[in-house]
């Protein structure tokens, strides 16, 4: 095998490892932007995985199935948004109920599809990009679901940065007082905040039960909703940087499969630890200059927001 | 007209304790919805989940074991979150602390003496506190967020387990599976309490521990200083106490109580080192923490809810054939209730025209 | 708070208790049915492990209909929970309580010291007493036999096998595995990736990617998920199942599949408590047993390779092949059964090397 197949092989599954994580925490991103903390990513996710998963099997369409995630996602984080938006109750305790209740919800929904198969999406080869060497493979001749994460990417940071309603949502996560005296509706931005963060969790969801490994089993996220919110604190809230966490996350899982694989010889546990402790010490190295990150974390994120005027 | 939220100036007293009733009521409806509409008896069904687990002595020592774990790191967690310290990796520092613990007395096999469980208490609880500390550092010095460092140490730590009990700590009688030899049943074990339970003396850490936290948070200038670098880290800073310090101290009481905690598991229930010592104790002990509105006595009484809630679940699934996915939908909408009754102990409703009220 | 919860609750029981007592089925008439208690590791699934139990428990009551009631209970943890389900189950009437995984070891043993009148079963452990019995599959024996079908189909002589972790029982699989494989196709190698968790299907499909990239043609699992037979589908190569018929996931790839069969066990266990002629015991059934059994073949096996297989099949059940048989030597050279010779059990049971052909070592 020569080391340029390689490499080619550890990049593109780096790209497919990181995709569920960019998504959901792209997603979790908008709504900490907005000043709401959710810590139920990995519930919204599995029932966003299984209602995908249901609806591609009822109706044979996977782009359908794909819609349905999005919509359980949405829901989910309805749940969420009336809980801590409207009645104010605590967001971390509220984010780990949703989490809870979304491991069995999902877990019900999907006792009679369990082990049922499905075609899921296939890579689709973007003519002339995916004929790059190297570069092509890796980024161009994956499936949908990886090139509406690049799409996402971009739309989000020219949201975010580029337009009046990025700058809104910024102002109302940074100081939801002042937004709502220059008369932003804090509670409604809120609300479209945290329900695009349900979306982009159930499409992980469908990304991980339609693409990844497609079929539906219990709690098959297996505690990828909690890297992706890690990401976001890692990324110190900057899309970019959560490209980055993810695709390093993934990368080190995955070079670290592919090492054991000619047998050197390390303990497998300890290597299962690498891509915890990379993470760690990345973010050690990038989090030195504590005016960057103060520029970035939402100054309102977590805190509960009550119209007075 | 629409119903609105209104603050109220003073929390309620009175809705403190009718809140429970009206999470009571609403759970008693979803069982009625949820478990008729799988045809079972939805009053059995509540009698079994809630009160059939109580019915006994042996019930209920079941639900101090299953709460001592919680009672010990969401004790360390509401420290910490008062101060605004975001410590989410009491799994690890549990797990940790259960490592250390046992290490102790693996390392003192065929020495044992009266001396060897004060000595696993300690290092549980100082193993805590060390793993707990490395996020601390991590943030003081680099400024590396918490929340991310705390919660990639957990993994780390659990796979140091497995690594630990699949190689050098394996049992040499053990066939080579992956666990450690059983601890002393003299020396390196806790005491059980009451004949024909398992009832062991970790409770009695859970209690200290309630009252110690309670001492420190209302009573010396350390739980004060905690809860004002947290609140106000800037007036902290005026009067000579850094925001640094509080990181520190709530990661050190948050770690050293989930390394007791781990330390109690393995000591007292489970007898020896293993793969898996937590099914998520410090994960779980995150949302105790807030239910118990970060108060020790707060803490105590949420902790018996969410012990109660696991064995309720395990008891639908023993006598009514209830899936585990059934019982995890009921503890969510459970966990659901709770939390937006006690709404009305801050807030009340109005049918608002709009208009504000009164305000302080 | 809870307080007021558990009071009111309290209350609600004293009235709901007198109601409930009413609402519970009356018993069918002609005596009691036997209560049969199972506790299991994760939820049951599809396939897996925990799947295969619950195949056997469901034969047990198909083989008694009314006669018999079973329990299960559903992702219990191998710590302190252990105890309290598996005495739940006692003290609630279980006759026969099956416990189905290695961690429930001592729990089981200690539960059934109070309980000298409920017999006691424990899957893959070691420790028995006078009611508690062990049982567990000669899994290598199937493991061995796929190793030979996967060492006729492999092009590359490269096989990839995704395994859990590195305890006894799957490195007994793996070598098994290696040993059949190189039986036919001495030149073959097994890459192993351990992923360090029972069940996470994205990174075992992940494990399945990255050895196929490695050059493997034929891949095998030693986890609880479908993910890797799934894999081989996907990509267009082979692949042998694990525990269960996975060929629902890769109806092309899956060319066989080494399978848990309880059902026989169960049944026959549950028999003799009914008969009152229990007694605690140490069985470690293989193909001869019916324990292990193979999945049909899939249609790309040719009938030379299905004769094979049905002639080693035939050798093992008959007790005249032992897939451990020496010369064998470990992945380091060093002989570790000289020629002629077999393994004990007991060596069996605590192997802690790999044999010559597996690329990879073994924590100490």
């Amino acid at each position: 095998m020569d080391g340029i197949d390689t490499a080619v092989a550890i990049a593109a599954g780096t790209m497919r490892a990181g995709t569920p994580l960019v998504l959901a925490a792209l997603g979790e991103l908008i709504t900490e932007k907005s000043g709401v903390l959710n810590l139920g990513i990995e519930g919204m996710m599995l029932v966003g995985a299984v209602s995908g998963f249901i609806v591609t099997v009822l109706t044979g369409s996977v782009y359908l199935g794909v819609c349905a995630a999005i919509i359980a996602g949405m829901l989910m984080s309805l749940i969420f948004g009336v809980l801590t938006l409207s009645m104010m109750t605590n967001q971390v305790a509220s984010g780990l109920a949703l989490t809870i209740f979304g491991v069995g919800l999902s877990a019900f929904m999907g006792i009679n599809y369990v082990g049922t198969p499905i075609a899921g999406l296939k890579p689709i080869a973007i003519p002339v990009l995916s004929d790059v060497p190297v570069i092509g493979p890796v980024l161009f001749n994956q499936d949908l679901l990886v090139y509406a994460s690049y799409l996402l990417f971009f739309a989000i940071a020219w949201f975010l940065y580029r337009t009046r309603w990025g700058l809104i949502l910024r102002a109302v996560g940074e100081t939801h007082d002042a937004a709502h005296a220059i008369g932003h509706p804090v509670i409604l931005i809120r609300y479209l905040a945290v329900m695009f963060g349900g979306a982009m969790a159930g499409l992980s969801g469908a990304y991980l039960s339609l693409v990844y490994t497609p079929q539906w089993a219990e709690n098959m996220s297996a505690g990828r909703g909690w890297i992706a919110l890690a990401l976001v604190v890692f990324a110190t809230w900057r899309p970019g940087r959560v490209l980055l966490g993810a695709y390093l996350f993934g990368g080190i899982t995955i070079l670290s499969l592919h090492v054991q694989a000619l047998g050197y010889n390390v303990s497998s546990h300890l290597i299962a630890t690498l891509p915890y402790l990379a993470t760690i010490v990345v973010l050690v190295i990038i989090s030195r200059d504590i005016t960057k990150i103060k520029l970035n974390a939402p100054a309102s994120l977590g805190r509960p927001f009550h119209p007075t005027l | 007209m629409r119903l609105k939220l209104e603050p109220r100036p003073v929390a309620s007293k009175w809705m403190g304790y009718a809140s429970p009733l009206i999470a009571a009521g609403l759970t008693v409806i979803a069982a009625f919805i949820l478990f008729g509409a799988l045809g079972k008896n939805p009053l059995l069904a509540l009698y079994t989940f809630a009160i059939q687990p109580l019915t006994s002595l042996y019930g209920l020592a079941e639900l101090a074991i299953k709460a001592t774990p919680l009672v010990l790191c969401a004790l360390g967690l509401s420290v910490g979150f008062r101060g605004n310290v975001w410590n989410i990796g009491a799994e690890g520092q549990l797990t940790v602390g259960a490592i250390c613990g046992g290490g102790v007395a693996l390392w003192a096999f065929g020495n044992e003496g009266w001396w060897l469980l004060p000595a696993m208490i300690v290092a549980g609880a100082l193993g805590g506190m060390a793993y707990g500390a490395i996020p601390a550092v991590l943030k003081n010095r680099f400024n590396a967020n918490e929340i991310l460092t705390s919660l990639m140490l957990t993994y780390v730590s659990i796979q140091f387990l497995g690594y630990l009990v699949t190689g050098p700590w394996r049992d040499p009688e053990g066939f080579n599976f992956p666990q450690t030899r059983l601890f002393d049943t003299e020396y390196g074990s806790l005491p059980i309490l009451l004949e024909g339970t398992r009832l062991h003396a970790g409770v009695f850490l859970a209690v200290a521990a309630v009252i110690v936290i309670w001492v420190l948070m209302s009573r010396t200038f350390t739980g004060f200083q905690i809860e004002v670098g947290g609140q106000a880290p800037h007036a902290a800073a005026y009067a000579g106490y850094s925001q640094k310090r509080v990181v520190l101290l709530s990661f050190l009481i948050g770690g050293g109580l989930a390394g007791l905690a781990g330390l109690s598991e393995v000591a007292g229930s489970i007898g020896q080192l293993q793969p898996v010592i937590s099914p998520g104790y410090g994960f779980a002990a995150i949302i105790v923490a807030f239910l118990g509105r970060l108060h020790p006595l707060g803490v105590l009484f949420a902790s018996l809810l969410m012990s109660l809630m696991y064995i309720g679940g395990e008891s639908l699934q023993m006598n009514l054939n209830l899936p585990l996915a059934v019982t995890g939908v009921f503890q969510g909408l459970l966990l659901f209730f709770v939390l937006g009754s006690d709404v009305l102990i801050r807030y009340r409703i109005t049918l608002g025209s709009g208009r504000r009220e009164a305000q302080v | 708070m809870t307080g007021m919860i558990n009071r009111f609750a309290k209350r609600l029981a004293a009235g709901l208790a007198a109601l409930c007592a009413a609402a519970v089925p009356a018993l069918p008439a002609g005596g009691q049915p036997l209560k049969v208690g199972f506790v299991y590791v994760t939820p049951v699934g599809d396939a897996g492990w925990t799947y295969q139990h619950d195949l056997g428990r469901r034969a047990v009551e198909q083989a008694f209909g009314r006669k018999v009631e079973t329990t299960a209970v559903e992702s219990v943890a191998e710590g302190a929970d252990a105890a309290r389900v598996i005495r739940e189950l006692a003290a609630s009437g279980n006759r026969i309580i099956f416990t189905t995984s290695f961690g429930y070891m001592n729990p089981t043993i200690a539960v059934a010291r109070n309980f000298p009148a409920v017999a006691f079963e424990h899957a893959s452990g070691y420790k028995r007493s006078k009611n508690v019995s062990t049982y567990l599959g000669r899994f290598y024996e199937g493991r061995y036999l796929t190793g030979l079908v996967a060492g006729k189909m492999s092009k590359s002589g490269i096989v990839g096998y995704v395994a859990a972790f590195p305890i006894p029982e799957v490195v007994r699989g793996i070598n098994a595995f290696t040993l059949g494989l190189r039986a036919v196709n001495p030149k073959a190698q097994v890459r192993v990736i351990w992923t360090s968790s029972w069940y996470d299907p994205g990174k075992e499909r992940e494990a399945a990617e990255a050895l196929i990239a490695q050059g493997a043609d034929i891949l095998t699992q030693h986890t609880d998920s479908t993910a890797v037979v799934q894999a081989a589908e996907d990509r267009g190569v082979y692949a042998i199942g694990y525990h269960s018929d996975m060929s629902k996931y890769g109806p092309r790839a899956q060319l066989t599949a080494s399978t848990h069969n309880w059902a026989n066990y169960y049944i026959k266990r549950v028999r003799q408590v009914i008969d009152k002629t229990w007694r605690s015991t140490d069985t470690w059934g293989g193909i001869g047993e019916g324990m292990v059994a193979l999945a049909p073949f899939g249609d790309a096996v040719p009938e030379t390779v299905r004769r094979l297989v049905r002639e080693k099949t035939a050798a093992i059940a008959e007790g005249r092949l032992h897939p451990f048989t020496g010369p064998v030597r470990d992945n380091n050279a060093v002989v570790r059964i000289a020629a002629g010779e077999t393994l004990s059990d007991a060596q069996l049971l605590k192997i802690d090397w790999l044999v010559q052909g597996v690329t990879g070592t073994l924590p100490r």
